[in-house]
């Protein structure tokens, strides 16, 4: 379970999060929505550990990641998988050396085992015959899921996606959401989908958080905030609305 | 400078904490010395060769009328081991590896790289700081016997050939006036200068914001920062160590 509490953050001067408060339980599929840069990854980073809060809590499985030490940080991130807006490919590995670090730094040595799993795990994101490519030499639809078989390497209980389909062309960004739905359905992992995109919150949450000015705004169904009558709900819809 | 100073020796403490993963991490750490070390090779010989060779033209245009030639082996080969070895060898591989480094790890923070290892739970600290480092501390040394052997060859080969001087006359120069404490004080800067060089690439690399010109900025500044570094720590330890 993740339980956030009155987190604030600031940038030079810059107030990101200004008083987060949310509970997600396990098993739940959130996305959490808003602007460009009201703080959606920054909220994100936090629950995984990677920014510290000015102030409040950031609670994962009973560890607090903001006073939490190294190696309890380390211990709760083994449980995560995270996939990075930029995929976040090491650049100077191979794909199956990319999917496999995770297992190899926690001391699987077992190169068949190692092999087996990078092929199951890129079989699951629509992948095959590409274990030697270096990542320079796949496409932005490519990396993305070579990035999701990585962060699902190690098989984690919980799973979040920092703008999945950012910087993708529909029909790639249609793929994706697809895929994390199906993974959804397939892994039952507690997952969060940081995201502007509200085809992908349609189609994949069961819950979706909006941020705005750096609080929590709307917190319920999907369905709910597109029949909201709320003018600022409303103006981030519009763009979908007219879409649609 | 006091923040910088401090922000570095904490990196420098967390990199040491982590000395004990050095035999489970040792496939980084030889790729490192490979990247530092053999890579570094043909260009530490070509600097030293060139060194020398000047070196032998430099005491030569300066005993000229005053002090024999054949002291040039003995003025030559010191020079070497004490000075021109470690600290010419350190800026090539301040400028050759350290830059490098800062290039590598400040284009995985812009590509949030370095977070994915941390989301994965793995120290970026004990992944890229300590296999750096500690090739660094383990090949500058090796580098600059590699370095002060071919620089008194290069000096040799100038005072044989142009200054008539003869290889038994060079290298009784060089023998009469050896001393153990010169080489091994080099090689000790050298350690240091390693360090310090790997050291601030990593920290450079650790600190890089703002996409490809970040990356060129630390580029830059890692090897400005770690040339200075090197001349300083090179009078400072000339104090104790001689």
């Amino acid at each position: 379970m993740i339980e956030i509490r009155n987190l604030y953050k600031s940038f030079d001067g810059n107030d990101v999060l200004r008083g987060i408060d949310l509970t997600i339980a396990d098993g739940e599929t959130v996305a959490i929505i808003g602007q460009s840069g009201c703080g959606k990854s920054v909220l994100l980073k936090h629950i995984i550990g990677l920014l510290r809060p000015d102030r409040g809590a950031v609670v994962v499985d009973g560890i607090n990641m903001a006073e939490a030490k190294e190696k309890d940080i380390y211990r709760v991130r083994r449980n995560i998988g995270f996939l990075f807006q930029g995929s976040a490919l090491f650049d100077s590995m191979t794909v199956l050396e990319n999917v496999t670090l995770g297992l190899r730094e926690n001391g699987e040595r077992d190169k068949e085992k190692l092999a087996r799993i990078t092929l199951e795990k890129l079989a699951l994101v629509g992948l095959r015959g590409i274990e030697k490519v270096m990542p320079a030499d796949l496409s932005g639809g490519m990396r993305k899921r070579v990035a999701l078989a990585r962060s699902l390497a190690t098989e984690p209980r919980y799973m979040f996606y920092d703008e999945p389909t950012t910087g993708l062309d529909p029909v790639t960004s249609d793929q994706i959401d697809a895929l994390i739905e199906d993974l959804t359905a397939k892994l039952h992992v507690t997952s969060i989908i940081v995201t502007h995109d509200m085809f992908t919150v349609e189609r994949i949450a069961k819950r979706v958080v909006f941020l705005h000015q750096g609080k929590v705004y709307f917190d319920g169904r999907p369905e709910d905030l597109t029949r909201s009558n709320d003018p600022i709900n409303r103006q981030f819809l519009e763009r979908y609305r007219l879409l649609a | 400078m006091f923040a910088e100073f401090g922000s570095a020796s904490i990196l420098a403490f967390r990199t040491a904490s982590y000395t004990s993963s050095i035999p489970r991490d040792r496939r980084l750490v030889l790729e490192q010395m490979e990247h530092i070390g053999s890579d570094s090779l043909p260009l530490v010989l070509i600097i030293g060769l060139f060194t020398g060779m000047v070196s032998a033209w430099q005491a030569a245009y300066q005993f000229k009328g005053m002090i024999p030639y054949s002291f040039i082996g003995a003025a030559v080969s010191r020079a070497i081991f004490i000075e021109l070895g470690p600290v010419l060898t350190a800026l090539i591989i301040a400028g050759r590896v350290g830059a490098s480094i800062a290039a590598e790890i400040g284009t995985m923070k812009v590509t949030e790289q370095i977070d994915a290892l941390e989301s994965m739970a793995i120290s970026p600290i004990r992944y890229l700081a300590l296999p750096r480092i500690s090739a660094a501390v383990v090949m500058l040394p090796i580098l600059v016997i590699f370095a002060n052997i071919i620089a008194l060859v290069g000096a040799f080969l100038v005072s044989n050939f142009y200054l008539d001087v003869s290889s038994k006359v060079f290298f009784e120069s060089v023998q009469r006036f050896f001393f153990v404490k010169d080489v091994l004080g080099g090689l000790v800067k050298a350690v240091f200068f390693g360090a310090v060089t790997a050291l601030i690439g990593v920290k450079v690399g650790f600190e890089t914001t703002g996409g490809a010109q970040g990356v060129g900025n630390a580029t830059i500044r890692a090897f400005v920062l770690s040339s200075a570094m090197i001349l300083i720590l090179d009078y400072t330890l000339w104090t104790v160590i001689f």
